[in-house]
């Protein structure tokens, strides 16, 4: 029990899981109050998953359904996998938020609004014929009314700014109310203001008074009988810090750089949801990575061929639409052997589709989309803290094997954010290969092959002795001069194919979660981990039988992974597309692996997972195996 | 050995192995010839010399030239250039398209190098046809031209090429013709030397599918009177006597005769490659035959910071404000932002 102001008292309700939605109009600035919830809930020590869902219109008209941004977080004393299924508090700024949203929340779940934006012209807007908040139409859940634009018109008197400027920080005061339910510390907010508006007192000061109203009224009022406590998890020791997909594959690469000892050049055209990427890099000028803005998407992968050829890693980042343009180039550094990486952050397709929205489709294209026989192989993360991971994982295949390499990521990754474990880059193994050296005198072969790999000298210009010619017609095996040859470019077919398969010889044995033989093995990749790990975790909690195996490398895929299909009755595949990961496997194993595929633009809920597992289980007993 | 000591090279050293395969009577030879004769000329050594090009008759040179070379895609090599340089601004790096190739596929690409002045020195061979395909119409065929794809004549304008890269902000721009080896020569020379991006338009005869495109005013017969060269801080003089010229009234460009009505070589046209207002050139890049003579020579040829210079410029300055800071720390990078420790 504590004490508020007027002495009365409030009880707190310890809770293991809590999942909260902001949503509000664009202008609302919902991401921003979002992620200032997050970081100060990670800075707490909460295990924490986020979800930002945005319109791909920056400014849709004010007030309008498809103007309505959200950003979900789920944070937990435990180890959480998911940014949660349906939120059990939904902060609503306006009457279109609460209409877009309403049918997540879970039944008796809170809703906080504020009243002052529910008048007559945005109900009007939001479609709502009556006012939800006086028709009892949300008698289900508990309502809190607040008039917080009313709330910090006050709290920002005798600033000296106008009523359009001071409307502005109610999202801080809808956070300052959060971080009293919660039991959060109002610190690390108060110092973002600092920062982000130093020299802009006023801006500054108002804020903060928004913020700390937020948080007074919580404390004061009678509006709330409890407020709860989420104990911090119990994550690995180390330090921390809150990290998006995007910022660790951009971190990523910095530090790939650095173990390559190699410049980092990126060429990008900005589209949405890779853009974030090209704009981190761009600000690590003091690094000395080179980023150019490119005209098109094929100019940008040119660059980072021209980049590579000339010993760097040259490398391009993008979305499906961009992915497809860059198809032809991608082939070319196919036929010449050089190291390349290529992101492909996937979003809803086809064509534009739905560019805020997550996906996984664009596998099939990353493996096979090019004319002819063209192997590359293709990386995925599968939480945003493993993007890190992977993209220099990308580049010690890329170097290694002397390919392009293609690193699929999706919406979903690159704007969700987790704690990360922030390695030592002490610790981290050297990926550097060396340059052909120069030679003297005639005979150099540009495509004689490393015995163990396949993989040809990296023959930079400046080497002397090297001078050579190579491009997109086919190559004389060793000698690397044109062929038309009927031999040689079967051969060559070959070759291709067997340095990209020969990858598997060092890439890591498949992890199981959970049973390693049985009922079912639930088959995932990329985005997908963390709701497949929770409705394992809850299946397993049951008495099921069933195991998870998350692939990173897609191809080639794993060496042990044809056994381990062969353990379990059933395979369950879920992917955010048609199937592209369950053709491979079934052509490439002949299991009848089964499929679950939703393509909504949203990460799947741990629920429809576990619901489709339990349609393919048996009655609900131990079996004995 | 460093770049002063480096040997003599002559036109041989830059001839690789394979067997040059135009067909037989192709300008191409000529310019290829020309290129190798040039190279010398720059003490640069072959390792650092890189040749790139897109598709097309024009994308087999690099394999004739014994630098290092990078075929390309269609319409691509100048973003290849653009990477490659970035990288490594210690190379010199050359680009080699055609019509199709630069002006078509690769428009866009054109464009960009050009305004981003990217240390390229790009050979555009313009024959006014697709050769490599096998005649088919191209960005610079004239209207009415019949080819396989456009047998009743092609009805789009074509492209002025030295036009459009003067709008695209080119820091060099230059035209030759493929049998005027002395002057391709020279031409080949100052691309050579200028810093920025160089655009030095060959005209080039396809002798199988588009024979005598540029015939009526290179042909030696005609070439005095229907070919204006270029020369810096000199009137523009031409015709057989050297009695011809060109004066600007305005903006509109006249021919004139000396001696005639009154005008004099002081009236005429002072050519000045490095005028900083690309007007002119445009003015002149427009000059045609039979109107006017053809113009030839350097046309442009203005200072201007490279992409590289710039880039790399841009680098260290980044580099000298956060060493004042104290040095960076990659494990401090990803340790920024809030941070926190589990026990």
């Amino acid at each position: 029990m504590t004490t508020n102001k007027s002495g009365e008292q409030q009880s707190i309700t310890e809770l293991d899981r809590v999942t909260i939605r902001f949503a509000g109009d664009s202008g609302d600035g919902m991401q921003l109050t979002g992620s200032q919830f997050t970081a100060t809930t990670a800075l707490f020590g909460n295990d924490v998953s986020t979800l930002p869902d945005f319109p791909a219109e920056i400014r849709a008209p004010a007030g309008s359904l498809p103007g309505v941004s959200g950003f979900q977080i789920s944070f937990s004393s435990g180890d959480i996998h998911t940014p949660g299924d349906r939120p059990d508090v939904l902060v609503a700024m306006n009457p279109a938020a609460l209409k877009v949203n309403i049918a997540d929340l879970v039944p008796g779940g809170g809703i906080i609004v504020n009243t002052d934006a529910f008048n007559e012209i945005n109900l009007r807007k939001a479609g709502y014929e009556s006012d939800p908040l006086k028709d009892r139409s949300l008698q289900g859940y508990n309502l809190y009314e607040i008039p917080m634009s009313t709330m910090v018109a006050n709290a920002c008197e005798g600033l000296g700014m106008t009523s359009k400027q001071i409307e502005l920080t109610k999202n801080f005061f809808a956070l300052g109310v959060m971080f009293w339910l919660y039991e959060r510390s109002m610190a690390a907010t108060e110092k973002w203001i600092a920062e982000k508006f130093a020299g802009k007192d006023a801006v500054a000061e108002a804020n903060r008074r928004a913020l700390h109203a937020g948080y007074a009224f919580g404390e004061t009022t009678e509006m709330f009988h409890t407020h709860y406590r989420v104990a911090p998890a119990h994550l690995p020791p180390g330090m921390y810090r809150n990290i998006t997909g995007n910022e660790a594959t951009a971190l990523g690469f910095v530090t790939a750089s650095r173990l390559a000892e190699r410049d980092l050049f990126l060429a990008s055209y900005p589209i949405t949801p890779a853009s974030d990427i090209l704009h981190q890099l761009s600000s690590y000028k003091h690094l000395g990575i080179k980023t150019v803005q490119s005209e098109d998407e094929i100019a940008a992968i040119g660059a980072a061929v021209g980049a590579a050829y000339g010993g760097a890693l040259g490398m391009t980042t993008t979305s499906g639409p961009g992915m497809a343009l860059k198809a032809e180039m991608l082939g070319l550094a196919v036929m010449v052997e050089l190291p390349l990486v290529v992101v492909d952050v996937q979003r809803a397709g086809p064509s534009t589709g739905m560019p805020t929205k997550t996906e996984q489709g664009d596998l099939l294209m990353s493996m096979f989309g090019r004319n002819s026989d063209s192997p590359i192989p293709v990386v995925a993360p599968a939480t945003p803290a493993e993007c890190f991971t992977m993209a220099i994982e990308a580049w010690r295949i890329a170097l290694k094997h002397m390919t392009p390499v293609v690193y699929l990521s999706d919406a979903f990754l690159a704007t969700g954010a987790e704690p990360w474990l922030i390695p030592q880059v002490a610790d981290l193994p050297s990926i550097k290969v060396e340059n052909a050296p120069a030679a003297t005198g005639p005979g150099f072969r540009p495509y004689k092959r490393d015995p163990e790999t396949l993989a040809r000298p990296w023959a930079v210009p400046g080497t002397p002795g090297l001078e050579h010619r190579i491009g997109g017609l086919e190559k004389l095996d060793e000698l690397g001069t044109v062929s038309y040859d009927p031999d040689n470019h079967h051969r060559m077919n070959l070759l291709r194919a067997e340095k990209v398969a020969r990858i598997v010889r060092d890439i890591p044995a498949t992890e199981i979660y959970g049973d390693d033989r049985g009922e079912l093995l639930i088959l995932g990749w990329g985005s997908t981990y963390g709701s497949i790990r929770s409705a394992v975790e809850r299946l397993r909690a049951r008495g099921r039988k069933v195991g998870h195996a998350h692939i990173r490398h897609i191809n080639p895929l794993p060496g042990d992974l044809g056994e381990i299909l062969q353990r379990f009755d059933k395979v369950l595949m879920p992917e955010l597309n048609a199937g592209q990961l369950r053709m491979l496997i079934r052509s490439k194993y002949l299991v009848d692996a089964i499929g679950f595929n939703l393509v909504r633009g949203k990460p799947f809920q741990i629920g429809e997972i576990e619901a489709k597992a339990e349609s393919l289980l048996g009655e609900s007993v131990e079996v004995a195996k | 050995m460093t770049q002063s000591e480096l040997p003599v090279l002559t036109k041989k050293d830059f001839e690789s192995d394979q067997d040059v395969r135009w067909c037989p009577g192709c300008g191409d030879y000529s310019i290829l010839a020309q290129t190798q004769k040039t190279m010398p000329d720059f003490g640069v050594a072959k390792e650092k010399i890189v040749f790139i090009s897109g598709i097309g008759c024009s994308g087999r040179l690099p394999y004739y030239m014994n630098t290092f070379g990078f075929h390309t895609i269609h319409g691509r090599a100048a973003t290849i250039a653009t990477g490659l340089k970035a990288a490594r601004p210690d190379l010199m790096v050359w680009v080699i398209t055609g019509d199709g190739d630069a002006l078509s596929i690769g428009g866009n690409h054109l464009i960009h190098a050009m305004r981003r002045n990217v240390d390229m020195k790009m050979i555009m061979f313009n024959n006014r046809i697709y050769g490599l395909t096998k005649g088919q119409a191209s960005p610079t065929s004239p209207i009415g031209k019949k080819t396989k794809s456009t047998p009743l004549g092609t009805i789009e304008t074509p492209i002025i090429p030295l036009n459009l890269v003067a709008a695209a902000e080119a820091s060099f721009i230059a035209r030759s013709v493929d049998t005027h080896s002395e002057h391709l020569q020279e031409m080949m020379h100052r691309a050579g030397e200028h810093s920025g991006a160089a655009f030095l338009e060959v005209l080039q005869n396809c002798n199988i599918f588009n024979d005598g495109a540029w015939r009526d005013f290179t042909d030696k017969s005609v070439k005095e009177d229907r070919m204006l060269v270029l020369k810096h801080g000199e009137p523009m003089i031409f015709g057989a006597e050297k009695n011809k010229g060109i004066r600007l009234n305005g903006l509109r460009p006249e021919v004139v005769t000396i001696g005639e009505n009154g005008v004099s070589v002081a009236d005429l046209w002072v050519h000045d490659e490095t005028d900083p207002d690309a007007t002119r050139t445009q003015i002149l890049s427009r000059m045609w035959w039979p109107d006017f003579p053809v113009p030839v020579g350097v046309f442009r040829r203005v200072p201007r910071p490279t992409h590289d210079q710039l880039l790399v410029e841009q680098i260290d300055g980044a580099k000298a404000a956060r060493a004042a800071k104290g040095p960076v720390d990659l494990q401090k990078l990803l340790a920024s932002g809030e941070t926190w420790t589990v026990e």
